[in-house]
């Protein structure tokens, strides 16, 4: 089968200089093709809407069980065994996520969300105190560092292993470049604590953790396999959060017009939320394996071959997004891909939500202006987009 | 090109075209309407799409799945034997539906 009609690129996406600045390169993409192969990494890329959504709607044919990183599982082992869900199809994945579905509930939703405004609220009116702050680690990590550990029922000796741990997970989807090599080479500590950590003895009663372990008393999941899907949370569920929430607060400090709306409404605050995932897009990139010889947007590909879904420039595409480059806090967001779609579609996405709705709620209420008070400085991931450091002052209501 | 009804939570009825095959959440989010957030996309996993089934004259709609079922338990507004999700009702003439008062 030829494969030459589709446009070529020779980016690097996994690049620094790709992270600096990536919205010209995905528009460049975008407009190349429905399709593009990318020369550097030797896999296909996406970055359409439209293909975007159709990979993950395909999953018989776009598979998760080879790896949703460059890495191919059927050629190469994994540095960790493989997660029962992210990396998983149907009907294993069925199993293990009707578990972390049920856990993390619109109903499990409700019974959280008082603490969490609560504690968001005293959040907020310390950060006020100080007035000028380094949002990113004073917020946007504390913040979901205050509540998300302790409804996972972590224990509190040892966190500091929660952000490098992630930071590692994030890192291993992309090529064998620099930011792989230095997170792999680092991460057994880590790992090791977070393992013991999944265990059912160290996990809180009443926490998520506690219970998956019950799913394992009913036969729903194998005693082996609770621990593992435990730490699908620890992987997933704290610097995904904090990226989100540094993206709201680094959209609404940029735009300061959206800010006076939220103030004069914070019923906005899960909208604006919201389309924070859609504009900055935290969890940049996911792959796919082809598991069988296909086509997608008229270009034949072969079996066993690697998609790279560009999730931010598909949550940008101007052939689905009116004025896609505004931050607009009133938009209908519905059908963003900045959690995914189809059946893998984040299951902590209720959860993020939250998170960031009452963090925002509390801020809309208390703050009047927010203003940089420094240059922001970036965080290099290999799939989390956001910033290390963004220096802010916040003006009392 | 099915039509179907929308109940405001403040009484308002109001008619609009589907396009075919495609769902009430769809239809709903197409037309602009506010009280369908459906902030999975219609994946089934938000509960934002809630709606109350008030006729289906057609009898068209399936029964609710157990990811349904189980969604249902956590919806903002009260969970009534009629509610759906509407992400997971096709379009069918003549179908009413009720939009509770909040979705989140
Ligand atoms: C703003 C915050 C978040 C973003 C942007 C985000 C993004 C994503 C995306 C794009 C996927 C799809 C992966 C794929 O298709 O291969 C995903 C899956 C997943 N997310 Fe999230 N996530 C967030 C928060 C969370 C939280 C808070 C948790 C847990 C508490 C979580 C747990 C998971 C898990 C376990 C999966 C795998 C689901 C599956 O394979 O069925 N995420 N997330
Ligand atoms: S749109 Fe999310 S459950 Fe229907």
């Amino acid at each position: 089968m030829s494969t030459t009609e589709a446009p070529a690129s020779d980016l690097d996406p996994f690049s620094i200089a790709f992270f600096d600045d990536p919205f010209p390169e995905h528009a460049r993409l975008r407009e190349a093709g429905p399709v593009v192969r990318l020369r550097h990494l030797g896999c296909w890329g996406v970055a359409r809407w439209q293909e975007v959504t159709a990979v993950f709607n395909d999953w018989p044919t776009y598979v998760s069980s080879r790896g949703v990183g460059l890495q191919d599982f059927a050629r190469e082992t994994p540095w960790r065994s493989p997660s029962l869900v992210l990396e998983r199809d149907p009907p294993e994945h069925t199993r293990a996520r009707a578990v972390l579905g049920r856990v993390l509930s619109p109903a499990a939703m409700k019974g959280l969300r008082e603490d969490f405004a609560a504690a968001a609220e005293r959040k907020v009116a310390e950060l006020l105190d100080r007035g000028t702050f380094d949002a990113i680690p004073d917020l946007a990590e504390a913040f979901p560092l205050s509540v998300f550990p302790d409804a996972l029922g972590v224990r509190p000796d040892g966190r500091e292993h929660l952000l490098p741990f992630a930071a590692v997970t994030f890192n291993a989807f992309g090529p064998d470049n620099d930011l792989r090599r230095q997170a792999l080479a680092g991460v057994a500590p880590h790992l090791a604590w977070v393992m013991e950590q999944c265990r059912r003895e160290n996990l809180a009663p009443g926490s998520f953790g506690a219970a998956i372990h019950a799913a394992a008393d009913t036969g729903e999941l194998t005693p082996e396999e609770a621990p593992v899907l435990v730490r699908s949370l620890f992987s997933a569920g704290l610097d995904t959060t904090i990226n989100g929430i540094g993206a709201a607060l680094w959209c609404l400090a940029r735009f300061p017009g959206e800010y006076a709306r939220l103030h004069a409404d914070p019923s906005l605050a899960r909208a604006a939320f919201e389309e924070a995932i859609r504009f900055e897009s935290p969890v940049q990139t996911f792959f796919r394996t082809t598991s069988r010889p296909t086509e997608l947007g008229g270009v034949p590909l072969g079996e066993g071959e690697k998609v790279l879904m560009f999730l931010a420039a598909a949550n940008r595409d101007p052939r689905r997004w009116d004025r896609p480059d505004a931050y607009d806090i009133a938009r209908r967001t519905s059908g963003h891909v900045g959690f995914g779609a189809g059946i893998h579609m984040c299951v902590g996405q209720l959860l993020a939500r939250l998170e960031g709705e009452v963090l925002l709620a509390a801020l809309a209420r208390r703050v009047r202006g927010i203003e940089i008070a420094g240059t922001p400085v970036r965080r290099y991931n290999n799939t989390l987009r956001g910033l290390a450091s963004l220096p802010l002052t916040l003006h009392a209501a | 090109m099915p039509s179907i009804t929308f109940i405001h939570p403040d009484g308002r009825r109001q008619e609009i075209e589907a396009d075919d095959g495609s769902s009430v959440m769809q239809a709903a989010i197409a037309e602009g309407l506010e009280e369908i957030l459906a902030e999975c996309g219609g994946n089934c996993m938000c509960a934002t799409c809630h709606v109350y089934v008030i006729e289906d004259s057609a009898g068209a709609l399936p029964p609710p799945t157990q990811d349904e079922d189980a969604l249902l338990d956590g919806t903002a507004a009260e969970r009534r034997p009629n509610s759906r999700l509407s992400c997971q009702l096709p379009a069918s003439e003549g179908l009413v539906l009720e939009l509770p008062e909040r979705q989140t």
